[in-house]
């Protein structure tokens, strides 16, 4: 009997558990993966906790629910990894597991103790995140009776996962604060360690006038030294100082700990991968998807996807004794919800950055690209449903792994 | 891709004012582009980062990250953006004649 491991069962371990399944023959291989959560999270979902639009009940729903019978699960933290010997250690009864394929899906992970002061005075008073359940909602409960003033946004570094977050949250929060009707008593201000609004040039320019229009101040190219409980600001190691009532904070993003331990990591614990094909740069029969990889796409559920397909078939390849094929070319497919049920669509790649245009989406679509418009909000808001019941268990989805060029203005 | 010329050599660069062929680069193009960036003047200090970044590339065939450097060439976060201001990475990376570094996506 063989064994093909994959550790971390979220987004994209989940999806490799359920299409491993159909492709290998159970008489010769057992399929296990490990996961320290009982719980999946919706982690797109947690953007909206703090504005009420989601509660906890919407974002998560027990692992087992979206894994294969034939596919053995264990609840355990993974201790370390051991690639040289083809081993890993569980921490529940110090299993050990010998692997012939191992599959690395362990995410990315917020680590704010990175940044001195963050989490020493005012966490989950008045500074908060919301890529957590719990940070989230905290928010939620803080803004239910916040009475307005200075609340900053800040990204701590890059990379981060979802990239476009920040913007969303930002553009949800002048939503939720007009709604409420104190929009003129809160001072917004993004404070980024990005020349502009996003990375790109097109879109951020496009991103960044959206900022202006709502009346959201942009600080660029800051980069936060540290947090001075004290005195209620943020200091760039260029000793600008931003004021803050509300600090909503997106912390240092790492790879999982298990990695780093396990010496497999890059400076932020992120697996060093080929780009294109997804094996790892020193284990042949280690393969990586996900925000786990170093590869230079943004760290998404829509870019685990479509990874997907590439990772199955280069590893299928591989059993057989052939080449990998350099697929993988960093498509990422983001749904930007602006607020008032607007939303914006970007799609774009390791070479194309997002451009303006028509998302063609046969039977959905299709949807404006890189402009505001209501169906894209909805699009957003369908993702939950096609998240829960196609995405997870690896089903064909209405759009290719490759980013293709139709309806672009280039 | 377009080229310019640069400390007069002729180079390759991209939209963004990369160089995109590290072989090209020599010292003097890299005083030129610091100027641009806004350093006037090139210290022992900063040509200390600049070797450690054209060392890290050439091994790993990418410009490396902010963390790179500062555990790679042993200089704090404080002393990288006194030495590059603003953006030390993305700087560092465009007076070496490497490419933007990857991390930002
Ligand atoms: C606020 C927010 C908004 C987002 N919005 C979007 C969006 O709109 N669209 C989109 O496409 N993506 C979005 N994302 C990103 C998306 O959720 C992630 O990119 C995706 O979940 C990554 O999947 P993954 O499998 O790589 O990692 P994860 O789904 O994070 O799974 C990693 C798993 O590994 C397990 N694990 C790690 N270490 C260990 C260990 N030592 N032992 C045992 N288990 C371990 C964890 O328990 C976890 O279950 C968003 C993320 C956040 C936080």
């Amino acid at each position: 009997m063989k064994t093909f491991l994959i550790l971390g069962a979220g987004t994209g371990g989940t999806m490799v558990a359920n299409k491993m399944a159909q492709h290998l023959d159970p008489r010769e291989w057992r399929i296990i993966i490990v996961d320290r959560d009982e719980n999946h999270y919706y982690q797109p979902g947690f953007l909206f906790i703090p504005f009420g639009i989601y509660s906890t009940a919407d974002v998560i729903k027990p692992k087992r629910n979206f894994l294969p019978p034939q596919v053995e699960v264990i609840f355990s933290d993974i201790e370390l990894i051991e690639p040289d010997e083809n081993r890993v250690r569980l921490v529940k009864g110090e299993r050990v597991i010998h692997y012939d394929y191992l599959v690395i899906a362990t995410g990315a992970h917020l680590k704010p103790e990175e940044t001195p002061g963050l989490v020493d005075g005012g966490w989950y008073k008045n500074i908060f995140d919301f890529y957590t359940l719990e940070g989230a909602s905290a928010l939620s409960r803080a803004f239910k009776f916040w009475k307005g003033g200075r609340m900053v946004v800040n990204v701590v570094e890059m990379p981060i996962k979802c990239p476009v977050a920040p913007l969303e949250f930002l553009f949800l929060a002048d939503w939720f604060f007009h709604e409420r009707g104190i929009r003129d008593k809160v001072d917004i201000t993004f404070a980024t360690p990005l020349p502009g609004a996003f990375t790109k040039p097109r879109a951020s320019s496009i991103l960044g006038n959206i900022l202006a229009e709502k009346n959201i101040h942009l600080e660029p190219e800051f980069n936060i030294m540290e947090v001075d409980n004290d005195k209620q600001v943020i200091r760039s190691y260029d000793e600008r100082e931003i004021e803050y009532d509300l600090l909503v904070t997106i912390p240092t993003n790492m790879g999982a700990d298990v990695i780093g331990r396990s010496g497999m990591g890059d400076e932020l614990q992120f697996v060093p991968v080929n780009k294109h094909t997804l094996q790892s740069n020193q284990w042949e029969n280690v393969w990586v998807i996900g925000d786990a990889s170093n590869a230079p796409a943004s760290k998404a559920g829509s870019v685990a996807h479509f990874m997907l397909d590439v990772l199955v078939e280069n590893i299928l390849r591989h059993m057989e004794g052939l080449e990998p094929q350099p697929k993988f070319d960093g498509h990422a497919n983001c749904f930007i919800e602006s607020g008032f049920e607007k939303g914006i669509l970007i799609d774009f790649n390791y070479e194309v950055e997002p451009l303006p245009g028509k998302f063609p989406l046969p039977g959905f679509g299709p949807f404006s690209l890189l402009k505001e418009s209501a169906v894209n909000h909805w699009g957003k808001m369908m993702f939950r449903w096609i998240y829960w019941n196609m995405l997870l268990k690896g089903e064909e989805m209405p759009f290719e792994s490759q980013m293709t060029m139709a309806g672009k203005w280039a | 891709m377009t080229t310019r010329e640069i400390a007069g050599k002729t180079v390759e660069v991209n939209e963004e004012g990369f160089m995109t062929d590290p072989s090209q680069w020599d010292k003097e193009i890299a005083v030129e582009l610091a100027k641009e960036e806004g350093i006037p003047e090139l210290t022992p200090a900063h040509w200390k980062i600049i070797e450690f970044c054209r060392q890290s590339a050439a091994k790993t065939g990418a410009a490396p990250t902010l963390r790179n450097i500062t555990i790679g060439a042993g200089v704090s976060t404080k002393e990288l953006f006194a030495l590059f201001p603003k953006g030390p990475a993305k700087k560092v990376a465009r007076i070496s004649g490497l490419g933007k570094p990857e991390g930002c996506v």
